[in-house]
């Protein structure tokens, strides 16, 4: 079937078996490797990305059901090479990453996190990231970075 | 997964249709039917999306109760002011389902006609005494569950709409397991005039009303009034989580704790 939809601010149209997961579309159709699949389970929110603005699991979502609709995935953040998006310049200002797996996923959770609460308190950060696994060190930088990127966002850098 | 004919039809009267097909399936917010289909545990020769089909999300207050769609998500329950005002418990307990982005898909409806054990919604209802509006009837809560997996749903029904009487209070009391989320053992206690309801989840291989908990409740509707109970074990799990004997103390903890969330809510 047809899937046409608005990938990172730009019209994509794929052709694809309506059982294709939005994750597999575009990483194997759309070569757009920057989500990743980590479990492939719903569980590791590797796979994060937005719909309509808010943070989903692609790897549990077709993309089929994606059609007509906003998909941003991390290759959508930064403004040009050399301007990252101030979430991304937090989590490498603070060691928010080590093998860096789980940050495309941590930081489409994150994003969506502060556009809906441009202040979270630790505890907020904490909570929200609940499905988002990292497997490298623990989430002290992470957390740490979510509160920088915050108050850069808020800053409007 | 097994391929499928996806189909998203935009109005309930074409979904209907699409579904009295052979061997057609009801996708929702998909945060279990999908895992299962990658898991080739479900097939469908038809898959029927229904995201399309206006006027099955939304939250309404209708006299003394409160409607909510069924594609209602997770979140926007969660999120609800009109929710928190009539019934903040169960606002609370949306909001911790899952994770946030299983709460972004994850729909009322879904969670329902699914009727997984561990499921949080199936105990508000249940304890709320809700009743469940389907493309073709009405079914009250208790008589919608009826085993584990099983609802009262025929083959091309579907749930369109739950109808919340608006309790005194009520409070929800949650063990998660850490990995999955479900409930280790979820209790959902909800007071109306003198009368006090409470519902387990997690627990047995489909939710239930504990009596035992309920008849405390009804001398006083405090934690302490639980102290002394214990629960008739027959339809308690055992399983590598959580053996029988943790599990029926978990079911008294968990209710002491929504008992102390629906007093704390009430103010």
């Amino acid at each position: 079937m047809k899937i046409s939809f608005t990938l990172n601010e730009k019209a994509v149209s794929v052709d694809a078996d309506p059982a294709t997961l939005l994750a597999d579309l575009l990483r194997e159709n759309l070569n757009m490797t920057g989500t990743h699949v980590g479990c492939d389970t719903s569980q590791c929110g590797a796979c994060v990305v937005h719909l309509n603005g808010e943070s989903v699991k692609s790897c549990t979502l077709l993309a089929a059901s994606v059609d007509g609709q906003e998909v941003k995935t991390v290759e959508g953040l930064a403004k040009s090479k050399d301007e990252l998006h101030p979430m991304q310049t937090a989590f490498r200002d603070n060691h928010g990453l080590q093998c860096g797996f789980c940050t495309p996923g941590m930081l489409m959770a994150s994003i969506d996190l502060v556009n809906k609460n441009p202040e979270p308190t630790e505890g907020e950060v904490r909570d929200w990231l609940e499905g988002n696994i990292c497997r490298c060190t623990g989430y002290q930088n992470i957390v740490k970075s979510v509160l920088a990127g915050a108050a850069a966002m808020r800053d409007g850098n | 997964m097994r391929s499928f004919d996806y189909q998203k039809p935009t109005t309930i009267e074409d979904a209907l249709s699409v579904l009295s097909g052979e061997d057609a399936m009801v996708l929702a917010g998909g945060m279990t039917l999908l895992p299962s289909m990658k898991q080739r545990l479900i097939s469908c020769e038809t898959l029927v999306d229904l995201s399309a089909v206006p006027g099955l999300s939304g939250i309404a207050r209708e006299g003394d109760r409160l409607a909510i769609g069924a594609m209602t998500r997770h979140a926007d329950v969660a999120a609800s002011d009109l929710v928190k005002e009539t019934i903040p418990g169960l606002a609370a307990l949306a909001a911790h389902i899952g994770d946030q982005q299983v709460r972004h898909r994850g729909t009322i409806g879904g969670s329902i006609s699914n009727n997984d054990p561990a499921a949080d919604y199936p105990a508000a209802l249940v304890a709320l005494g809700a009743e469940v509006e389907t493309s073709t009837r009405i079914i009250p809560a208790e008589a919608f569950f009826t085993g584990m997996f099983e609802t009262a749903l025929e083959p091309g029904e579907i749930v369109t709409r739950v109808l919340f009487p608006v309790p005194d209070m009520a409070g929800y009391g949650k063990f998660a397991s850490p990995a999955s989320r479900y409930a280790l053992a979820g209790v959902f206690v909800a007071k109306t005039g003198d009368v006090v309801r409470a519902a387990v989840t997690g627990a047995g291989p489909c939710v239930f009303r504990a009596p035992d908990i309920e008849e405390a409740l009804n001398g006083s509707f405090t934690p302490e009034a639980l102290e002394r109970i214990t629960l008739d074990g027959t339809e308690i799990l055992s399983d590598m989580h959580a053996d029988r004997d943790y599990r029926m103390n978990l079911v008294v903890v968990m209710a002491r704790k929504a008992v102390e969330t629906a007093l704390k809510l009430a103010g």
